[in-house]
């Protein structure tokens, strides 16, 4: 038997591209299903939160402004980079939901094609949801799917990374810029993610993910007038409401928590729409003579 | 308030009687520990400013901000916009403090000076041939005439950087005594680019010539360059007020500005005035930040302490 030490992965925060320990130096242990400690994940506090709100809302121009086909591409990437790791979050994914190698994998697979499926999605979401409307003048009248902005996302709780990625995926594809609150107890397939997200052209503040107590990371969020919105997937019934109290504030657009039996299944568009607003502009059509509108 | 400084403080006045001797008195003051200071500036940043405190902090600082355009594109619209946000930087909030000035170019101090009339706020005007200083005298004095003229309480001038790093210490000298004397009651703040001074020595220099000849401020910085306001700087140029109190009696004050963009920086300059000039400079007659965006992180600051809530740049103005 060999006698080398293993290097132990310190984890860290995702804000603004970078890897920040939390501002408030704490940490917490994440143990696996079964008690048996796997690692210290930073815990973050307010204070990481508004840094990433800071992030997320420096990083929303570029990435709104981006074109569709591009954010399609990178998110493609990001699925890329996803299969180059398999094995590593098939091994976080069992140990965090105590699962066998077989069915972390399945999960690992389900949570590659969500990507996947997610990519495509970026530059066809415009022609369902948007459109040309007939109106009763001489005008084009066009409506298009604009992103909300800056959107708080709380993971699921039980389903650390296909349920991570089926609520993060639709906010991001769309243009907006998420902060997103990791699985409390089984985080570190959402920090890992990071560093997926780090080596894949996603810019740098596009994707923040932070660590720690729901709760106490959440309710600062709910509260910050340069939230736009909030995906309140992995919030309880107590703290949703709380926390739809806190949003009201500044009239945040809220997504209650959804009963999801099986992450797995198609997702629909529902998420896709959930975080978009409707721009819709009028253009007087080009021939307005004196003898009449020919439109 | 304390008035205005003489020309040339009475202690030290034969130190300006020549070339020679004011440059024999500028290159015996003590040589700057760069370490040192360094350490004592980053050091005095790392004190924790909390809860009631950091509330006086915050309108301690709004209310010495003086509130800078200094754009080719200005226009009267954007200085009457700056002028109503001086007076009231928080429309929502009548509880915070207006800010001290607005430092706007010489053609601009007549808008300015209409749009602040009445409420405290003073105008502050840069001039002699602002930022760079390439420009006669003749042409400088014209320049301070004409915001003087045009109502400024205060002017800003840059001295002429190419003479101080040539060594020519009294056409420097001579040149402050001149603006101070056509900026009349109009309070001089005197600017040293400290960015294009090369080194702490230099820096403690100018500062001291720059008192020597008159100024009522000393001024880090234009804005314009790569190096504006600095702890390490600014805190060296305190030591500078308070030395020169100690020895003639008169008070000076102290200008960073430019790069301080958030509250948290601007109560670490704060924490050096107090804890290097002292809390007579605690004052806005005696310490400005010269910034522009920083109001409104300040203001943003101020709005979280009042309802526990971060706020956001949708909140406050643009400009």
């Amino acid at each position: 038997m060999s006698d080398r030490l293993s290097v132990l992965k310190t984890y860290k925060l995702y804000v603004g591209g970078k890897f920040p320990r939390s501002e408030s130096g704490r940490v917490y242990e994440v143990t696996d299903s079964k008690g048996t400690w796997l690692a210290n994940a930073p815990q973050a506090s307010r204070k990481d939160a508004r840094d990433a709100v800071v992030a997320a809302r420096k990083a929303f121009g570029g990435w709104a402004g981006a074109t569709a086909y591009n954010r399609g591409q990178v998110l493609y990437r990001v699925a890329e980079m996803l299969e180059g790791r398999r094995a590593q979050f098939v091994r976080e994914v069992a140990d965090a939901e105590g699962l066998s190698k077989a069915k972390a994998a399945e999960q690992v697979e389900a949570t590659i094609d969500r990507w996947v499926w997610y990519a495509g999605w970026t530059d066809k979401i415009a022609q369902v949801v948007g459109g040309g409307n007939p109106v009763a003048g001489p005008f084009f009248n066009l409506s298009s799917p604009e992103p909300t902005g800056v959107v708080a996302v709380l993971a699921p709780q039980e389903s650390s990374f296909l349920g991570l990625v089926s609520v993060l995926a639709p906010v991001i594809a769309t243009g907006n810029t998420a902060i997103v609150i990791a699985s409390e107890r089984s985080p570190l397939p959402a920090l890992s993610l990071g560093e997926v997200l780090a080596t894949s052209d996603v810019p740098g503040g596009v994707v923040n993910i932070l660590s720690g107590r729901t709760a106490e990371i959440a309710a600062p969020l709910a509260a910050h007038q340069d939230v736009n919105a909030i995906d309140l997937a992995g919030a309880d019934e107590a703290l949703a409401k709380e926390l739809e109290i806190a949003a009201a504030d500044n009239l945040k657009r809220v997504l209650r928590p959804q009963p999801v039996d099986d992450w797995a299944a198609v997702p629909g568009i529902d998420r896709l729409t959930a975080f978009l607003e409707t721009k819709t502009v009028w253009h007087p059509t080009g021939s307005l003579g004196a003898s009449g509108s020919s439109y | 308030m304390p008035t205005n400084a003489p020309s040339a403080a009475r202690t030290l006045s034969d130190v300006t009687s020549s070339d020679s001797t004011l440059r024999r008195f500028l290159h015996g003051l003590p040589g700057v520990d760069a370490v040192g200071l360094e350490a004592r500036a980053a050091a005095l940043g790392t004190r924790s400013i909390k809860a009631t405190a950091k509330a006086y902090a915050i309108d301690l600082a709004i209310s010495m901000v003086d509130l800078t355009t200094l754009e080719g594109a200005d226009t009267p619209g954007k200085v009457r916009a700056l002028g109503a946000k001086a007076v009231r930087p928080d429309p929502t909030d009548r509880t915070a403090p207006s800010t001290a000035a607005v430092c706007v170019y010489p053609d601009m101090v007549a808008v300015a000076k209409e749009a602040v009339a009445g409420s405290g706020v003073k105008v502050a005007s840069v001039a002699t041939a602002f930022p760079a200083g390439r420009a006669a005298l003749d042409v400088k004095l014209a320049d301070v005439r004409d915001a003087v003229g045009a109502g400024a309480d205060e002017i800003d001038m840059v001295i002429d950087r190419g003479a101080f790093l040539a060594g020519r210490y009294m056409k420097v000298y001579d040149e402050i005594v001149a603006v101070k004397e056509a900026s009349g009651a109009a309070r001089l703040k005197v600017i040293f680019e400290t960015g294009e001074l090369s080194t702490y020595d230099n820096i403690r220099r100018a500062s001291w010539l720059g008192m020597l000849a008159g100024a009522d401020f000393i001024k880090t910085s234009t804005g314009k360059v790569a190096v504006n306001a600095t702890p390490a700087n600014t805190l060296l140029m305190l030591e500078a007020v308070r030395d020169f109190r100690a020895q003639t009696g008169v008070q000076v004050g102290v200008k960073p500005a430019g790069g301080i963009r958030t509250s948290k920086d601007a109560i670490k300059f704060l924490v050096l005035v107090n804890e290097t000039a002292g809390e007579d400079w605690l004052d806005n007659h005696w310490f400005r930040f010269g910034a522009s965006s920083l109001l409104n992180d300040l203001l943003m600051q101020r709005q979280k302490l009042a309802t526990g809530r971060y706020s956001g740049p949708d909140y406050v103005t643009v400009d």
